[in-house]
């Protein structure tokens, strides 16, 4: 069975975001660029998976859409250990299109497990697994803290409210991946940063897609009032606070 | 024309961010002239249906089949996509929580109907349609133009106030067929736990970090919760450490959650960590450390040891409460 992992480039956790003239874009001077980390925990466990052989995992393909700016990234995760990459050559306008592409990609070449992470830090939009697996018409499990294989099967740990749940579906089939999954992201060796250089990048032009939904504008977060401290002997007034300021016990 | 809510319930009643949906879809209505049909997949008894009416809607959809007991995404938009089709709905309003995440994209491909998704007001303009949601998890806001006929919306959870707006709501009990072909999810193994509060659905929060130093030292947290009727949460730290169950982690790959009240005790406030409950409406902090980041996003803090200010906390609420 074969794995594809799509991977979000986006800027490091802990970026300070600024705009770009116009505020309709951020300004991208300085940034470091890093696999988004849900994706980068799927990839950890595709991993896994391919490397214990009773799970029938073969291969690992990552998929990125965005342009050639994105190649390090890209190279990161061949590094981790993903055995190809494609790259769809186009701007990630909105998440239609980027599902759209991902599709069109799975459509030709065959996956039996496709993981996406559950949101990109960037956009915050939690839809491009489920997008997919629409297109697809495939089922999706969605909030995946776990997945392993039994006799070819696939058993998924899933988030519900007030515990989890194990199911199991048909492949091919999305998972839509959150924290759990992996308990720390992988991180490449030496030997996978030289290997990488070497395994091959698949680079496929976009098809046609018209965007549904554009960023038009960004701002900043309301700045928050200062805080008020209270004596630590005093945990009364604290409480006065919250019951006659804030009104919220 | 109508404005769809998908609202979801739990043990037979509905969650609170139920309300929230409908309050919300009714302010979007108001905008477009138009009306509000809720509607609700699983067993809800007839009082608590008529709820939904409190809030705004016009039309509660009770959806009653044996084949839905089992969330599956595929089976679930397929029948509210029917229902959306029906109502005519030119905007339909989903939570942004597990459920929704997995409905609303699945429902944008079949109605081709672009997402405003993690929304925290109501849309900035008609014309476009301008819709205003959190991004850079939470480090920036953007506006954004949904260009499709229809547009899905997934509401942030707690950012939309309840707003009481009586109508007089018709109940429609279906039990629509369900392609079963599309029932592809066996369930094999549940542990679930009733009568918790939920973590994504709770008013107040209290949330332990590295200063709570063991995980032996959690009775105090666990007790100032049930005194005020909050759910507990944990820093990654914490989660990473198995002191807490992973269930429990907020933050940027933890779960992301705005309460009324986040009471953040022993937890320094790393950017991660902001990132999972910045839009928490009140923000306390309890640190030995006066210069920790936490403190920028509190607005009420206290400096001190968090296992010496706990049993002190614990002792004021329950004189309080007296």
């Amino acid at each position: 069975m074969k794995i594809l992992v799509c991977i979000s480039n986006v800027p490091d956790t802990t970026t300070k975001i600024k705009f770009a003239v116009g505020n309709a874009s951020i300004d991208t001077t300085g940034i470091q660029w890093v696999i988004n980390p849900w994706d980068e925990l799927s990839l950890t466990r595709a991993l896994e998976l391919k490397d214990d052989a009773s799970s029938g995992i073969k291969s690992v393909t990552v998929i990125h859409v965005g342009p050639a700016a994105a190649e390090p990234t890209i190279r990161k995760a061949l590094a981790i250990g993903a055995d190809d990459a494609i790259r769809v050559n186009a701007l990630s306008s909105d998440a239609w299109f980027v599902a759209a592409q991902i599709a069109e990609v799975i459509k030709k070449e065959q996956f039996d497990v496709i993981m996406c992470g559950i949101e990109s830090s960037d956009y915050n939009g939690s839809v491009v697994g489920g997008m997919i697996s629409e297109f697809l018409a495939v089922p999706s499990v969605s909030a995946v803290s776990g997945i392993k294989f039994e006799n070819g099967q696939p058993l998924i740990t899933r988030e519900i409210d007030g515990g989890k749940e194990v199911v199991s579906v048909p492949v091919p089939f999305v998972a839509i991946v959150q924290k759990g999954i992996a308990k720390e992201p992988r991180i490449a060796a030496m030997r996978g940063i030289m290997m990488a250089r070497s395994k091959p990048v698949k680079v496929i032009e976009p098809l046609q897609v018209e965007p549904l939904t554009q960023i038009v504008e960004f701002e900043k977060p309301a700045p928050r009032a200062a805080c008020k401290f209270i004596d630590a002997e005093n945990p009364a007034q604290l409480l006065n606070l919250l019951q006659n300021e804030a009104k919220v016990i | 024309m109508s404005v769809l809510v998908y609202t979801e319930n739990w043990d037979g009643k509905f969650k609170k961010l139920s309300f929230e949906l409908v309050s919300y879809a009714t302010g979007i209505a108001k905008m477009l002239d138009t009306k509000v049909t809720a509607v609700s997949i699983g067993k809800v008894d007839e009082n608590e249906l008529i709820r939904l009416g409190t809030y705004g809607a016009n039309k509660i959809i009770n959806v009653i089949s044996d084949k839905l007991t089992i969330f599956d995404s595929q089976a679930y938009t397929s029948i509210l996509s029917e229902i959306a089709s029906k109502e005519n709905a030119s905007v339909i309003v989903i939570s942004n929580n597990n459920e929704g995440k997995a409905i609303a994209p699945r429902l944008s491909v079949r109605l081709k109907a672009g997402v405003g998704s993690g929304v925290s007001k109501l849309p900035l303009s008609l014309n476009p349609f301008t819709v205003y949601k959190r991004t850079y998890s939470g480090n920036a806001f953007a506006h954004v133009v949904i260009k499709s006929d229809i547009k899905i919306l997934t509401l942030a959870q707690n950012s939309f106030d309840l707003i009481e707006s009586p109508a007089n709501a018709t109940i429609d009990t279906i039990n629509p067929a369900v392609d079963t072909s599309l029932l592809k999810t066996t369930i094999k193994d549940t542990q679930k736990q009733s009568g918790k509060i939920l973590l994504t659905d709770a008013d107040i929060v209290v949330s332990g970090g590295r200063g709570m130093k063991s995980p032996d030292n959690w009775a105090p947290l666990v007790e100032l919760a049930s005194l005020l009727g909050a759910a507990t949460a944990c820093s990654r730290p914490v989660s990473d450490e198995g002191w807490r169950p992973h269930e429990e982690h907020t933050g940027q790959t933890g779960k992301i959650i705005a309460p009324n009240l986040y009471i953040a005790v022993g937890i320094s406030g790393a950017t991660q960590h902001l990132a999972g409950i910045s839009s928490s409406k009140y923000i306390v902090a309890i640190n030995s450390d006066k210069d920790a980041p936490i403190f920028e996003a509190a607005q009420y803090g206290i400096v001190g040891d968090a296992l010496k200010v706990l049993p002190k906390l614990v002792e004021a609420v329950k004189e309080i409460r007296k």
